[in-house]
């Protein structure tokens, strides 16, 4: 089985319009060179992007689901830590 | 209506076009087979997207074969109600993919040859090829990077994967010659500057090949004895079975469409 001899990697991919690789699936390859291949072939297909990204599933760290309470609820009552007391000027189209 | 038009009256630019056409359509349709086969899901998709690339370099060069045949035949006749023996494609693409590292030797072989007459035909003095070329080199640039990339994989790979190309190679290596043959047709067109000269596509195939081989630590077989035909319309037996269930629906549903 192709999964137990080929490594798992994380694809990410910036399109036309985007700013930044975005996080679109995983596959499986041999190398570094097969991914980006395999990543062209199964995530471009209808022009979703111009650049691949290709990373060992086994190079990210999570952070884990039981400490969700401790890592992000204290950042809920820090309203202040968010820029809406500013007036935003309509040229500004991304932020 | 039917599709069959008689080759032997036909312009050579038309043959031409056809051979291309042929190559195309008939080795999409082989690629086409891996579909639901694959050795892995990422694999089938890129073999099914290959097959897909030469499906429509097939339509762009039928449909101008159509216009030049000038017979009011669409590019849905020509690859669907055009007997075996009026295909022109080389019997390099109608063998059966066998097993992997068959199809993966027989797509590098092809991907080279492809590349540089693509490269060649962008320069062509008929416009219209040199466009469609212009388009299918860049798919024909991709295809060969991948299966490049497998031969050499696979023949420096493991001692079973190794052996495999090679038998591959040495099985299909006899098709080969007809890559490069040339005949009144094509050196016509050659010295109108209308088709590539199969002289200069050879001595960069060799080149290209002998270095990926190289690399592959596989052994280009010796001698050249050829098998042809297929530009001329003689065929090995392969390709009936293909055409009966690629031409199927179209024959017994005339005009069906989705």
């Amino acid at each position: 089985m192709a999964e137990q001899d080929w490594p798992l990697w994380e694809v990410f991919i910036r399109s036309r319009t985007g700013l930044s690789h975005k996080h679109v699936g995983s596959l499986h390859a041999a190398d570094q060179q097969m991914a980006l291949q395999n990543a062209r072939d199964l995530y471009t297909r209808r022009q979703e992007g111009v650049s691949i990204w290709v990373v060992p599933s086994a190079a990210i760290h999570a952070s884990d689901p039981a400490e969700r309470d401790a890592y992000f609820d204290p950042a809920d009552d820090k309203i202040y830590r968010h820029p809406t007391f500013y007036d935003i000027p309509d040229e500004v189209e991304v932020l | 209506m039917t599709g069959s038009i008689d080759i032997r009256a036909a312009e050579p630019r038309l043959v031409y076009v056809l051979r291309l056409a042929d190559n195309a359509l008939v080795l999409g349709q082989r690629l086409g087979e891996w579909c639901g086969k694959g050795p892995a899901l990422e694999e089938e998709m890129a073999l099914v997207n290959f097959a897909l690339d030469l499906v429509g370099q097939a339509r762009m060069l039928l449909s101008y074969a159509a216009e030049l045949e000038g017979a009011g035949h669409s590019e849905d006749d020509l690859a669907f109600l055009r007997d075996g023996m009026d295909f022109r494609n080389l019997l390099l693409v109608e063998l059966p993919n066998r097993d992997f590292a068959f199809t993966i030797v027989r797509q590098c072989l092809f991907d080279l040859y492809q590349c540089g007459l693509y490269e060649e035909l962008q320069r062509s003095g008929d416009s219209r090829l040199a466009e469609i070329a212009a388009k299918a080199s860049k798919e024909s640039r991709y295809h060969l990077q991948h299966s490049a990339g497998w031969l050499v994989r696979l023949g420096d790979g493991t001692a079973e994967s190794h052996q495999r190309v090679q038998a591959a190679l040495d099985r299909i290596w006899r098709y080969t010659g007809e890559l490069f043959e040339t005949d009144d047709v094509e050196t016509a067109l050659v010295a109108e500057g209308i088709a590539a000269d199969p002289a200069v596509l050879r001595s960069e195939w060799d080149n290209q090949l002998d270095r990926i081989l190289r690399e592959a630590t596989i052994t280009r077989p010796a001698g050249d004895g050829m098998a042809s035909g297929g530009r001329h319309g003689r065929h090995t037996e392969h390709l009936g079975y293909m055409l009966a269930e690629m031409q199927f629906l179209q024959r017994a549903y005339p005009g069906a469409s989705w």
